[in-house]
């Protein structure tokens, strides 16, 4: 495994930290120095909200090498709330309960690890927006065993 | 439980400068095994379970991941910026290497690094606390305006084993900041520690070892009561004073009866009693319990937790709620809200999830 590629791909895949265009205000990810948009060139960080919507999406239960492990699991195209479209594994969802529209969000999970005995590389994912519960009283209370 | 004048009557910490929680945050994973999967396999159904499930973390979860996000969580409601914070504090069992801090990986996905400290706490299930504490240090002399002290575990019981019912997955992260800022101010704080050999893991060894019924007497029960005693008599507090008390949470039955001991009632600390339903998340036990309890705290409250680690010690704390809770509360999943998400599995699935299956 290449560390040093890991490495400087870590700020952008631990936290969605991609790039603004200075001129039309694009958003770009994945960091690339050229505005897909009016094609100026910035370097002007962007860190993404993390919210998006999955725009399509493909369930793999014959994995390349490395993520054997966690087949069958499911690739989402996601659509970021500031606009880019990109590609990321989808967690704490069951396969079949994914659907085009549904609302995610980026969270920091281990993408995969070189053996037992290299680094474990981190980045991000998409799941289910954690939904809002009102507290109810008896959400404290339970039945002692 | 009688104690020597001199554990009796001790120094209370307390910075120079007032210091308090700025802002706090959970995680729980979305799985659960429930008990009663384990006495399926093990013990044939027979026998009862020491809680009703237990949190499980997810194939791509760690220490480190989910301590990613309880911090993020605990930046959101502190409202700050995360490059202000200078040190990123992991306590846990469970650190995803031997050699390599967690506190690094949190750091810079919070977008902490690089002007901060980082590293990695251990003393069992007290390991939190003991970040929280050394965080209200940092900020109490003014080396810092904000600390980060986190207690998250992923823990494992050996297969079978009594462990195997309660080994849970979760914690919480604080951020500690000035008093004037805080939503709850931390009044004082008092550690209570002996060389007590309860329960440990050796080297290279996955799974912990523990002295059985040494771990109730000599271990949890002095430390939480001496530690926890001791800070009541100095703070001129008594039970009845605290809105809500949390106690190390190993099982559902220590808290309540060390509650009882000293005279605290059931409903005090009902609210901060997650075990029932998390199972024991060792560094992260107390700390998740004083979570849930701070989501649903008002101004004025006062609070007590104590953490108990094995080995053998206790940290106790007296928190005052402010009147900045109660917007704080809602700009971050509440702990209750983590725990409804919940996925139940079996034990097949569990086994794959935490890695016991051989696969060449
Ligand atoms: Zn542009």
């Amino acid at each position: 495994m290449q560390v040093s590629r890991h490495w400087r791909l870590q700020q952008q895949r631990y936290a969605l930290v991609g790039q603004v265009c200075t001129d039309c205000e694009e958003k770009i990810f994945p960091p690339r120095g050229v505005c897909p948009n009016c094609a100026k060139e910035t370097d002007a960080q962007f860190e993404f909200s993390g919210r998006g919507k999955v725009y399509s999406f493909s369930t793999v239960y014959t994995a390349p090498a490395g993520f054997e492990g966690s087949a069958p699991y499911t690739i989402g195209l996601v659509q970021l709330e500031e606009g880019p479209l990109i590609t990321a594994q989808l967690t704490d969802i069951d396969n079949d309960h994914v659907e085009i529209g549904l609302d995610v969000e980026m969270v920091t999970r281990k993408l995969l690890q070189d053996g037992d005995r290299g680094v474990l590389v981190y980045g991000y994912k998409f799941r289910p927006v954690v939904p809002v519960w009102e507290l109810e009283p008896e959400d404290a209370l339970f039945a002692l065993a | 439980m009688a104690l020597p004048a001199e554990m009796t009557q001790p120094k209370i910490m307390k910075p120079a400068r007032d210091v308090g929680i700025a802002g706090y945050g959970a995680y729980v994973p979305r799985y659960r095994l429930p008990a009663v999967e384990v006495s399926r396999v093990w013990k044939e159904g027979t026998g009862g379970t020491p809680i009703k499930e237990k949190a499980v973390p997810g194939l791509d979860e760690d220490t480190a991941t989910m301590s990613v996000e309880a911090a993020r969580n605990a930046v959101t409601r502190a409202q700050i910026a995360p490059t202000e914070i200078r040190a990123v504090w992991v306590g846990s069992e469970s650190h995803p290497y031997a050699v390599k801090p967690t506190s690094t990986i949190v750091a810079e996905s919070i977008g902490a690094v690089p002007s901060t400290m980082g590293a990695d706490w251990q003393f069992a299930c007290k390991a939190g606390t003991e970040a929280f504490q050394a965080s209200m240090g940092l900020v109490g002399s003014g080396m810092a305006e904000y600390a980060m002290a986190i207690g998250m575990d992923t823990a494992q019981g050996k297969p079978g084993d009594a462990l195997e019912y309660t080994a849970g997955a979760g914690g919480a992260a604080y951020l500690i900041g000035p008093a004037e800022e805080s939503l709850a101010v931390i009044e004082g704080s008092y550690s209570f520690v002996t060389d007590t050999p309860d329960f440990w893991r050796r080297a290279n060894k996955p799974y912990p070892e523990h002295g059985s019924r040494f771990t109730g007497e000599p271990a949890y029960f002095k430390h939480v009561v001496g530690a926890t005693e001791a800070l009541m008599d100095a703070m001129g507090t008594t039970p009845s004073d605290y809105a809500h008390a949390i106690f190390h949470q190993p099982n559902a039955k220590f808290p309540m009866r060390v509650g009882k001991m000293m005279g605290f009632q059931a409903n005090q600390i009902e609210t901060g009693l997650l075990v029932p339903m998390i199972g024991n998340t060792y560094a992260g036990a107390a700390l998740i319990g004083l979570s849930a309890v701070l989501d649903v705290a008002k101004p004025g409250d006062l609070i007590l937790m104590t953490s108990f680690g094995s080995g053998a010690g206790s940290d106790c704390f007296q928190l005052r709620i402010t009147d900045k809770i109660e917007k704080r509360q809602k700009l971050a999943p509440t702990t209750q809200q983590y725990i409804k998400r919940r996925t139940e599995i079996d034990y097949a699935t569990y086994t794959r999830f935490r890695g016991k299956l051989v696969m060449k």
